[in-house]
């Protein structure tokens, strides 16, 4: 492929949207209230919209007829670039607001880094979805502020769960192949200059809620490079089921 | 690049404001401003349309909508999908503002206003059914992509808020 680092950047960005779209979707009808179950499954279709974006992009560019389904659905584990922190399992509704909000918190930097990208395309892309991740770091936000601030059994829940992903924060920030190649082209953002910023603004918020700030310095990592944790395989088998069982099916 | 005005050829507006959006029946396609151009060229009409929210279902129900419509009236088209500039609620008409209200539907305040609402629980959003501004905000995400859930503490009506988006 003539462009295989651009490619290969954006199935990067567009994986970690895929697969926290898949988790947050596996709540549809068992969020533990109707509007957060509502809100769980809209942002699972914002993340899917903005992942059909960038796959129908990667897919010009690897420009052999494979199309977006052909990319989300036919990939084998290995393939998957998504960060370890968002294939991590809804464990109970702490994890899911602590994943999100970890993630949307990065997520939301980086957008506004990619708006500037020299790529139109993607700048497009992140200009767009910019508007609807703000919605999402609002949402999650206020759930760590609530559930840290609660009561003692939401606080202890909240807690145990950051504590638990934040093993999974560091690799948001490592450099891929294919990213140190795109940022110099003028492409991609240099994820490495948006750490400083994430610990403040993770950190600001975790005091607000009453919340300590881990102090671990063990970080996991391997996502980025398709090393994945255990949950990923169970994840795929259920979001490929549809593509394996009956290949070429159309909806 | 940038196209933040629409180019619509002005014999096709008629059949473009025919079609309606999906989950919002009563607005017209053109009044909530997703279609940002459609020009005829050599008999084939190109229409380029802009979704509201990246995984708007309903943009691929729209762009099959439009194709019919223009088939009917004769013209064979293609339809675009385009990003850039990204679509924002004030493209919205007035007429199709006032559609929304009239469905139930409160219309989108301005950004800052939007702001104070969903943050700080400032209560200006007017209930759809009896105006009142006692209203608070139930959920940030609503029944689509593009709502946020209210109720109103006067008349009780539970009712749809059309997210400000810029």
């Amino acid at each position: 492929m003539k462009n295989e680092n651009l490619y290969n950047y954006i199935l990067g960005i567009a994986d970690n949207s895929l697969i926290l779209g898949q988790r947050m979707g596996e709540l549809c009808g068992h969020g533990p209230s109707l509007e957060t179950d509502i809100a769980c499954t809209n942002i699972s279709l914002d993340l899917f919209g903005q992942v059909r974006s960038y796959f129908q992009y990667a897919g010009k560019i690897a420009g052999d007829g494979r199309t977006e389904d052909d990319i989300a659905m036919l990939r084998k584990e290995r393939e998957y670039k998504n960060v370890l922190l968002v294939e991590q399992p809804n464990t109970n509704f702490a994890y899911s607001i602590g994943r999100q909000f970890l993630f949307d918190v990065y997520h939301l930097a980086f957008l506004e880094q990619l708006q500037k990208s020299t790529d139109l395309t993607l700048s497009a892309i992140a200009n767009k979805c910019i508007k609807e991740v703000s919605y999402h770091e609002r949402f999650s936000s206020d759930w760590v502020k609530r559930f840290g601030d609660g009561t003692e059994e939401s606080k202890a829940k909240m807690q145990e769960a950051i504590n638990d992903l934040w093993t999974y924060t560091d690799e948001l920030f490592h450099q891929t192949e294919a990213d140190k190649a795109m940022v110099a082209e003028g492409i991609g953002v240099d994820v490495t200059k948006l750490k400083e910023a994430y610990y403040k603004n993770v950190g600001e918020l975790l005091e607000e809620s009453t919340l300590e700030i881990p102090e671990s310095k063990w970080f996991q990592k391997g996502g980025k490079n398709g090393v994945h944790t255990e949950h990923l395989g169970y994840l795929l088998s259920d979001l490929q089921y549809m593509q394996r069982a009956y290949p070429n099916m159309e909806w | 690049m940038v196209k933040e005005k629409q180019n619509i050829d002005k014999k096709l507006i008629p059949i473009l404001e025919a079609v309606s959006d999906p989950e919002i029946p009563v607005l017209s396609i053109m009044d909530m401003g997703v279609v940002r151009s459609a020009i005829i060229v050599d008999e084939l009409v190109k229409v380029e349309i802009t979704p509201t929210y990246s995984g708007c279902p309903a943009m691929d129900v729209i762009g099959d909508d439009i194709k019919k419509a223009l088939k009917e009236a004769g013209y064979n088209s293609e339809i675009d999908l385009i990003l850039h500039p990204a679509w924002t609620t004030d493209w919205i008409t007035p007429r199709g503002r006032k559609a929304l209200e009239d469905y139930g539907i409160a219309a989108p305040l301005d950004a800052e206003a939007d702001k104070d609402v969903l943050l700080n629980g400032k209560r200006i959003v007017k209930c759809t059914n009896c105006s009142s501004q006692n209203t608070r905000l139930v959920s940030q995400f609503g029944s689509t992509a593009c709502k946020a859930q209210f109720q109103c503490d006067d008349c009780q009506e539970p009712f749809d808020y059309f997210k400000c988006l810029k």
